[in-house]
């Protein structure tokens, strides 16, 4: 990837700031998605919440139910692939994927190394925990950051502790000086360069975003809050009792954040939230998954 | 119009020319006293459901239609076209470009500000067909309309905001001050 696309790339990133991208099983879920103001949907056969649910090794999507996602709707399509299956990504760069998250979701591939994102044209989003993960996902060529919260739980604590890390993180470096950097990038273990950049802009160098346990409009205007510029929505709106008016309502959420009247008008008669996890009570923790 | 998409970067631009601006994210902004809008990219269909959820989609087309200078970008271009607030007599093309893959950037003319535009295209539409002599076209690449002008309004199938060239913008904020 020459430096044009991977600006191109961080750049459609930016086209989908104060939006909200829905996990989509189906063609019909896309076109639900879309209808309630999804500014992309992520095409993928079983929902975190049902990947947790089913156990064993749990992989890239069918390309062809991919296929009929990408014909259902007109908003991005982005799809997963598992940590280090590189062959996984050539395939969904094959179907001309908007977007592929290296996702901890799945069951990773490579217990050592992420893709070399750089070999691609299309763009990558990879999950973070903290502000080295970060910078080690961007130096790799990732062009979107999301937190990697603890998909499938409807639970926000984690997605809240990542982004809270990261903020304060990018903070404190802000606040270094420049003779301070090379031992932070080693402590960070991230790249000088993307260090001194932060540190020089006071944010990432890419579009970040929330995932992971997002469930209520509540949930969303927190992360937007406490600093994230979007937000993931995965398991909470169709595994909820009414998809449409939840997403549609998470949709304005995000888009009025600050308003806490109008977060109080949204969050009525939702139907039930989904049923949910406690962090606790789980035995599996992706976000362990690739650092 | 700070619904969805890169709003950000426009105010950005916008402070760097000296202008002052304000977001608007739902009815109670709109009232606020304004001497132009600017629609940014995003998605369109977003933007577009926001608008008329939030009770705003009435009122933006009635002022624009009553003067209120507007430049709207890529999403925004859409927006303005006939299928949507139908302020500009244009038919626009959505992702006429494909998919991501198809994204690019180039530079050429556009009629008014000069030559060497830097143009970043995201997903980008393109304008079919201008539909009344007023919609005037200002820029092409590869033989598509890419930029147009009709009274004071103004789109762009690209991105300005995204590019350090502020000759946009500038032109923009003349037509504002005019």
């Amino acid at each position: 990837m020459n430096n044009e696309r991977q600006q191109l790339n961080r750049q459609l990133a930016q086209m989908l700031k104060g939006g909200v991208i829905m996990d989509v099983t189906t063609p019909e879920q896309a076109r639900i998605a879309e209808e309630a103001g999804a500014c992309a949907v992520m095409a993928l056969e079983r929902i975190p919440a049902d990947i947790r649910a089913a156990g064993g090794v749990s992989r890239m999507s069918d390309p062809k139910m991919i296929r009929g996602i990408q014909e259902a709707v007109s908003i991005p399509v982005m799809a997963k692939c598992r940590i280090g299956h590189i062959a996984e990504a050539q395939i969904l760069q094959a179907i001309e994927i908007d977007y592929i998250d290296e996702s901890e979701v799945l069951s990773p591939a490579d217990n050592i190394h992420h893709i070399d994102k750089t070999r691609f044209d299309v763009p990558f989003v990879c999950g973070a925990k903290n502000l080295g993960e970060a910078l080690r996902r961007i130096a790799e060529g990732a062009t979107m950051i999301r937190t990697k919260g603890e998909p499938g739980t409807g639970d926000v604590v984690q997605a809240v502790s990542h982004m809270r890390l990261m903020q304060s993180e990018i903070r404190r470096l802000s606040a270094m000086s420049v003779d301070e950097l090379y031992e932070a990038a080693k402590q960070l273990q991230a790249p000088y360069e993307l260090v001194r950049w932060v540190h020089d802009n006071g944010r990432l160098p890419v579009v970040n975003f929330a995932a992971g346990g997002v469930a209520t409009p509540a949930d969303a205007a927190l992360m937007m809050q406490l600093g994230a510029e979007g937000v993931f929505v995965g398991s909470g709106i169709f595994k909820s009792g009414n998809p449409a008016k939840r997403a549609a309502a998470i949709v304005k959420a995000v888009t009025n954040w600050q308003d806490a009247k109008m977060l109080a008008e949204l969050s009525e008669d939702l139907g039930e939230a989904m049923v949910g996890i406690n962090e606790q009570e789980i035995e599996l923790l992706m976000a362990e998954r690739g650092k | 119009m700070a619904l969805q998409g890169a709003f950000i970067e426009h105010e950005a631009m916008l402070r760097r020319l000296g202008a002052e601006c304000f977001e608007v994210r739902q009815a109670s902004d709109w009232g606020r006293p304004k001497d132009g809008l600017i629609l940014p990219g995003g998605e369109s269909t977003v933007q577009r459901r926001l608008l008329e959820d939030l009770g705003l989609f009435g009122a933006v087309r009635r002022d624009i239609l009553a003067g209120l200078p507007v430049l709207g970008t890529c999403a925004g271009m859409i927006l303005l076209s006939q299928t949507h607030l139908a302020t500009m007599h244009m038919r626009v093309r959505r992702n006429a470009y494909g998919r991501q893959l198809g994204s690019f950037r180039t530079g050429n003319r556009v009629e008014g500000i000069g030559g060497d535009v830097p143009m970043t295209f995201i997903r980008a539409p393109y304008i079919e067909e201008t539909l009344s002599p007023e919609c005037r076209p200002l820029a092409r690449v590869d033989g598509h309309i890419v930029a147009a002008r009709e009274g004071k309004q103004m789109a762009t199938a690209f991105h300005p905001e995204l590019d350090g060239d502020t000759r946009i913008h500038e032109a923009f904020l003349q037509l504002v001050s005019e």
